[in-house]
């Protein structure tokens, strides 16, 4: 039981992280209707910036505060310099030019900060164990993740729900003409959004660095689970892409942990031991293609599409 | 219709190239040049056959690695289980692979546009990790292949020579078959499903069996693309399918153009040749401007490579063969 609570509040919390991602995705694929696969690039990158700045301010919170901004500045020079061309194109246009860029920016990545992983170290206050329920202990740092996560998810939902710029942005989801002809700067926006979506990829980058090691490549496979949650969610809703990442974080890590044992109810030891870890990879691309199969616009379709 | 355009005249030059590649090689003894070549051939009758479903057909494929590991995995543990001939091994893995689609293009059929990207991704996803977790075959790993496919000793395909023209004439045969599905009746419904999916079906069409179809046929050509892969390395491992070789593959057809059958091919051989002398090229010219020895430079090939891609996006839609039709898509 201990060690399922324990499971749980890991796949909350690795769901927690992809919801960051699959925000940021969501919101520019949902809004500009852009295909961006150079979206683990800017994972990568707030982990990099993260560990630099760490390592300069010497404090962590110093440092994932220095690497949040540059992470917004790098997403907005990108937009400007390369993506907003590529708005209104084909989708598979946008595959290519954001390969490319990925391409790219793993080689900058090389260039800057060498071929070598780096680590980020945590400071003591996060490295102690917290005691939340009487005799479950849970690392603090996971916690915060789980936090700060929570907070950003709130804020974002507020900001786009509740605030005048929100409105604009599902304004400029629903019809780019209208909003521009309404004198609202659509290019301007799309950067800020395309900024916004950067900043939460490179936040999401940042908390997983001290966790894994920081090195080249590594945002390209959670990119792909973060497009399974937009996919399951439903593409340009955020409410969906929390859901679905919870979903998806959840079943990923319970299903790691448990799979083995439920399939030895079923099959020989032998058999379950061999079946179970493909088994469990293949989880969410099986409940994927499920929702899709089932529901193929997602679970919660954004409206107005 | 005009025979002699610049572009006949490059894709029949490139052609003759291809034919004459192994001569070239055996007379300067330059292996490596062969090597390469077996392998942009083998990769550009992938890359074909992506494009009869993502370029005529309007499925795009994110998961077509996949039949690449497949064709390749089949032949590989046929091998190891002492099963060597030819004969049985291609038709097991091409079955394996039109088994494969079909299934799964059943499903993803029912799927539209970005959807339908995903869903294929997914599918490659999945078994992509069940190669992972085939421990008998290597795993993680990958898993060496001791013998080459034997054709009871009509064709030796060790033999380096031999066996490039083995791949060259599979290439030939994949261009030749998607060019006549491509001009048959079935073709055309393809393409109209592709334009306009509502309006052929009611004029009558069923076109989820059409596309469904063609997405088999796709899928076993790549299947056979795979089996003479995990042959040319000798060697076949889960990063076959990894989802940057689906990736890559999409790269290859819409750098080539994929209006037309024989773009992939140029988008192939650029970019795979790109990969390989790119590095040559850069630390040539860095050292030419600043007049030091760059060879440090040559590592870092795809900063050059990543923007070139972005920029053949933005400027030169329609790909190479766009670019040398001067007929530009879109």
């Amino acid at each position: 039981m201990l060690l399922f609570i324990e499971q749980c509040l890991n796949g909350i919390q690795l769901g927690l992280l992809l919801f960051l991602l699959a925000a940021g995705l969501t919101l520019v694929f949902g809004i500009m209707d852009l295909v961006n696969l150079a979206h683990g690039s800017l994972y990568m990158l707030g982990a990099y910036f993260a560990a630099t700045f760490t390592a300069l301010t010497g404090t962590f919170i110093g440092g994932i505060f220095l690497a949040l901004i540059a992470t917004l500045l790098v997403g907005m020079a990108v937009e400007v310099i390369a993506l907003r061309r590529l708005y209104g194109r084909d989708h598979l246009d946008h595959v290519l030019g954001t390969f490319g860029l990925i391409l790219f920016s793993n080689e900058m990545v090389r260039l800057i900060w060498g071929p070598a992983g780096l680590r980020v170290a945590l400071p003591d206050w996060l490295l102690r164990p917290v005691e939340f329920i009487p005799g479950v202990f849970y690392p603090s740092y996971r916690l915060l993740i789980i936090a700060v996560a929570l907070a950003v998810a709130g804020l974002l939902y507020f900001m786009v729900m509740r605030t005048r710029i929100g409105m604009l942005i599902r304004a400029g989801a629903s019809n780019r003409e209208m909003i521009s002809a309404l004198g609202i700067n659509i290019k301007l926006l799309y950067t800020f959004v395309f900024g916004i979506g950067a900043a939460l990829a490179g936040l999401a980058g940042m908390m997983q660095a001290p966790i894994l090691t920081v090195q080249i490549g590594m945002g390209e496979n959670i990119l792909i689970l973060a497009f399974v949650v937009i996919i399951i969610g439903g593409i340009g809703s955020i409410r969906g892409a929390f859901v679905a990442a919870i979903l998806v974080g959840l079943i990923d890590t319970v299903g790691r942990s448990f799979l083995p044992e439920i399939l030895k109810l079923f099959l020989s030891n032998q058999a379950a031991s061999t079946a179970a870890p493909a088994l469990s990879s293949m989880l969410i691309y099986i409940v994927m293609a499920a929702v899709l199969v089932l529901r193929p616009q997602g679970l919660f379709p954004a409206a107005g599409k | 219709m005009r025979f002699v355009t610049v572009r006949n005249i490059v894709v029949a030059a490139l052609l003759i190239f291809l034919a004459l590649v192994p001569i070239y090689s055996t007379m300067s003894g330059n292996m490596f040049l062969m090597t390469l070549f077996t392998r942009i051939v083998i990769l550009a009758i992938a890359a074909v056959s992506l494009n009869l479903i993502m370029g005529f057909g309007g499925m795009v494929s994110f998961g077509h690695a996949a039949y690449l590991g497949i064709g390749g995995y089949v032949f590989g543990s046929m091998a190891t289980e002492g099963i060597t001939s030819g004969f049985i091994q291609w038709p097991l893995a091409l079955a394996v692979c039109a088994l494969f689609a079909l299934i799964t293009g059943a499903l993803s059929l029912r799927t539209r546009g970005v959807y339908f990207i995903m869903i294929t991704l997914a599918f490659a996803q999945m078994i992509y990790y069940v190669a992972v977790s085939l421990d008998k075959y290597g795993g993680d790993d990958g898993l060496t292949i001791y013998t080459r496919s034997q054709f009871a000793g009509l064709i030796d395909l060790s033999n380096r020579v031999v066996f490039y023209y083995v791949c060259f004439a599979s290439l030939l045969g994949a261009i030749y078959l998607v060019w006549r599905i491509v001009n048959s009746r079935f073709g055309m419904v393809i393409q109209g499903a592709r334009s306009n999916d509502r309006r052929m079906q009611s004029i009558g069409f069923p076109t989820y069996r059409y596309r469904l179809t063609c997405f088999v046929i796709a899928g076993m050509m790549c299947g056979l693309a795979g089996v003479l892969l995990a042959n040319q390395a000798d060697f076949i491992s889960p990063a076959t399918m990894h989802w940057t070789r689906s990736g890559d593959l999409i790269v290859m057809a819409v750098l080539g153009g994929m209006g037309s059958v024989i773009g992939p091919v140029l988008g192939a051989v650029a970019l795979l040749v790109l990969e390989e002398t790119l590095p040559h090229i850069i630390s040539v010219i860095g050292g030419a401007l600043t007049g030091q020895s760059m060879a440090a430079a040559r590592e870092y090939w795809a900063l050059v490579l990543g923007p070139m891609l972005l920029l053949v996006v933005l400027f030169a839609r329609g790909g190479i063969d766009g670019i040398l039709t001067g007929r530009h898509r879109g």
